[in-house]
């Protein structure tokens, strides 16, 4: 177990992990601080999960705490449901995101439900893990962005990292967390390499967006795995001359309507990037959002680079789907700046 | 079958009834369970409650699947399994608080140890593995008894959390209280097994069938699952073959898919009858004990009766309070809005 409890930043240790990693590195600081933490799906066991996240915890924590289940969501779901009411806190694998809509009665009408229900006497302390969203060549079923079904359901946090340092800190905190939370992971950031900040001071928390690259010209609003090509995109516009600042959400729910706006206000020009379809989607809602709250501060409409509203395409078309640089510059040309 | 339906003892009866003080203590609680079921149909009609799914006719399974429990084991009922939860000593007024309309679920599930009412189908039985392999883990010797439906049955929760529990060797007894209706639909339509227990087979548990309109069997079977449960042996099923004596609520209309002969053949298999016949004839019970039964139901029938008809102005922040730990702070917006259109209204009125 790490000896850091402290906030202060001299005494947080630090690792260089991959996304993946990171996940790994919080479930076992979790389990190691807190003998009720499980951690249970499909594959988690012996193998360690398809992607190995959770690599080496039975044989850390025993079968009574890291542990293979039958291959039914809903059940996974449900059985986690009771765990939680008795006093765990279970932390369930989803093994893909397609993989996770036979649970979904279970996350909607129970999971999310639950506190609500009986007046916060019943909380549901526990963590839905959900490899999300494309860029990794998969076969359809494996690529879903699936946030829209979890944010549109009042009583579920939903969270998705960017990188492997918020990957360990957001899931520490959801796995302290009092309330269910759907924690998104990037598939194609899984290999990606950080700097990760360990221990369990998890500063800024879920419900906290961060401005990852300041600008002055246009603000780039994204979360999970649009957040590194929205950097990319500022980089690149950085050498023709124009600053975009990028806003990491990193919290869906809570959505942190203040950081927003204020990026948003001191740009006046705004572009939403995000993989899933763009038709009633997170996207959709964070342009009605900036427009509702940022109105006379913008120069130009809201835009949205977002994802076709198309089933998710096959490995060799996924290119087309997913936002691009380009693509993303092109959204940023388009804003109004003959008036500017 | 223990008891016939007119109260004799069976052949295996005579070797396994349970003890007189049980029946005696299982015919009060039907006494009671069946005014609780008149008088929130009353409610019903007198447009104080919003529905009500009455176990009129089951209180057997009702009363058994409480009696059966010791404090420290949980019970997870479904919507119907009102009376149960009154057995097991929940306030009968916050046992139909989900049927009141002031809120959800009206009960703290802790205090007596029973699930939340709701209207999903056999989403129940996955929560019940759950509670019941935390309990495992922490080595307590709590036994979960999970109540589903005929038409439960054929929901995909039932199969993956009986599979589960299995796998798991969790303590766990799923009842399945066939009252032969699923609504409108027959168990014909609900399975082609040739009985609901039969089900047990395919997950390596035992199942049993028990005549659910015969408290004596019902204490028996189900009291002999608990204690395998508690005894680490894993899960079972038991399935108790009643009939829903009324329609499925207020709002429905059993005249249209079943007929008065039916349910003339099921009220001759009366719980209640039944034991009564047979503790008198035994001279176990007298016209005291009698009197002192409905009494103690009558009072539950009044403490329902009051407090439903007593109005509890429901707080509209309530709405807002209890979705998180904490609310988020564009909950706290639209809490203020709607606190903001509420003093408004005041103001104009």
């Amino acid at each position: 177990m790490t000896s850091v409890t402290s906030m202060t930043s001299a005494a947080v240790e630090h690792e260089t992990l991959s996304t993946a990693q990171a996940i790994n590195r919080a479930l076992r600081d979790a389990m190691a601080e807190d003998p009720t933490v499980l951690v249970l799906g499909e594959d988690v066991g012996a193998l360690g999960g398809v992607f190995r996240v959770t690599d080496g915890l039975t044989a850390q924590f025993g079968e009574d705490r890291c542990f293979d289940t039958p291959l039914a969501e809903a059940g996974i779901a449900g059985f986690a449901v009771g765990l939680a009411m008795n006093g765990m806190r279970p932390v369930i694998e989803m093994q893909f995101d397609a993989f996770a809509y036979p649970a979904f009665e279970q996350v909607v009408s129970h999971i999310a439900k639950m506190r609500n229900r009986t007046r916060g006497r019943v909380g549901l302390p526990l963590v839905i893990r959900v490899p999300y969203a494309g860029g990794i060549g998969g076969v359809e079923h494996h690529c879903d962005s699936s946030e829209s079904y979890y944010a549109h359901t009042p009583g579920l946090h939903v969270v998705a990292p960017s990188n492997p340092s918020d990957a360990y800190s957001l899931l520490r905190e959801a796995i302290a967390s009092p309330d269910p939370v759907v924690f998104l992971e990037p598939k194609k950031l899984y290999w990606a390499k950080g700097d990760v900040a360990l221990g369990n001071a998890r500063e800024p928390g879920i419900g906290t967006a961060v401005v990852r690259r300041r600008g002055s010209d246009a603000t780039l609003i994204a979360y999970g795995p649009s957040v590194p090509v929205a950097l990319e995109a500022a980089e690149v516009a950085a050498r023709d001359g124009r600053s975009l600042q990028v806003v990491d959400l990193r919290s869906i729910v809570p959505f942190d309507d203040a950081t927003v706006c204020a990026a948003v206000e001191s740009t006046g020009r705004a572009v939403v990037i995000a993989e899933a379809a763009g038709f009633a989607s997170i996207a959709s809602e964070i342009a009605a959002r900036v427009s509702e709250r940022c109105f006379h501060s913008l120069s130009a409409p809201v835009r949205r680079v977002t994802g076709f509203d198309i089933p998710y395409p096959p490995p060799k078309l996924e290119h087309i789907q997913l936002p691009s640089v380009d693509r993303i510059l092109d959204a940023v040309d388009d804003l109004q700046w003959e008036d500017a | 079958m223990l008891l016939d339906p007119d109260g004799r003892p069976t052949a295996a009866g005579k070797a396994a009834l349970p003890a007189g003080e049980e029946l005696l203590r299982g015919l009060a609680g039907m006494v009671t369970a069946r005014r609780f079921n008149e008088q929130a149909s009353a409610l019903v009609r007198q447009g104080r409650l919003a529905v009500y799914p009455s176990s009129y006719g089951q209180e057997a399974c009702q009363v058994a699947a409480a009696q059966v429990l010791a404090d420290g084991d949980w019970l997870f009922p479904t919507y119907r399994d009102t009376a149960a939860a009154v057995a097991r000593g929940v306030d009968p007024v916050e046992v139909l608080g989900l049927l009141k309309g002031d809120w959800h679920s009206g009960y703290d599930p802790y205090e007596r140890r029973v699930a939340p009412l709701t209207t999903p189908l056999a989403t129940q039985l996955p929560h019940a593995v759950g509670v019941a392999h935390a309990a495992r883990l922490r080595g307590e010797s709590t036994v979960v008894l999970a109540i589903c439906g005929d038409g439960g049955t054929s929901e995909g929760d039932f199969h993956e959390a009986l599979n589960f529990a299995a796998v798991f060797r969790a303590p766990v007894v799923f009842f399945v209280q066939n009252n032969q209706y699923a609504i409108s639909v027959p168990l014909a339509r609900q399975s082609a097994a040739p009985s609901l227990a039969h089900k047990g087979v395919g997950y390596g548990i035992p199942g049993e069938q028990v005549d659910g309109n015969d408290l004596a069997a019902l204490l028996d079977v189900l009291s002999r699952a608990v204690e395998r449960a508690r005894a680490g042996a894993g899960p079972q099923l038991v399935e108790g073959r009643t009939y829903r004596m009324q329609a499925h609520t207020n709002a429905d209309d059993a005249t249209r898919y079943r007929t008065d002969d039916e349910v003339a053949g099921w009220a001759a298999k009366d719980p209640l009858v039944r034991l009564e016949t047979y503790l008198r004839a035994e001279g176990v019970l007298d016209d005291a004990h009698a009197a002192a039964f409905a009494e103690a139901a009558e009072q539950v029938a009044r403490r329902t009766r009051d407090g439903i008809n007593q109005d509890v102005e429901p707080n509209p922040d309530d709405l807002f309070g209890y979705v998180f730990a904490q609310p988020t702070p564009q909950l706290v917006e639209q809490r203020a809005l709607v606190r903001d259109e509420l003093s408004r209204e005041e103001a104009r009125s």
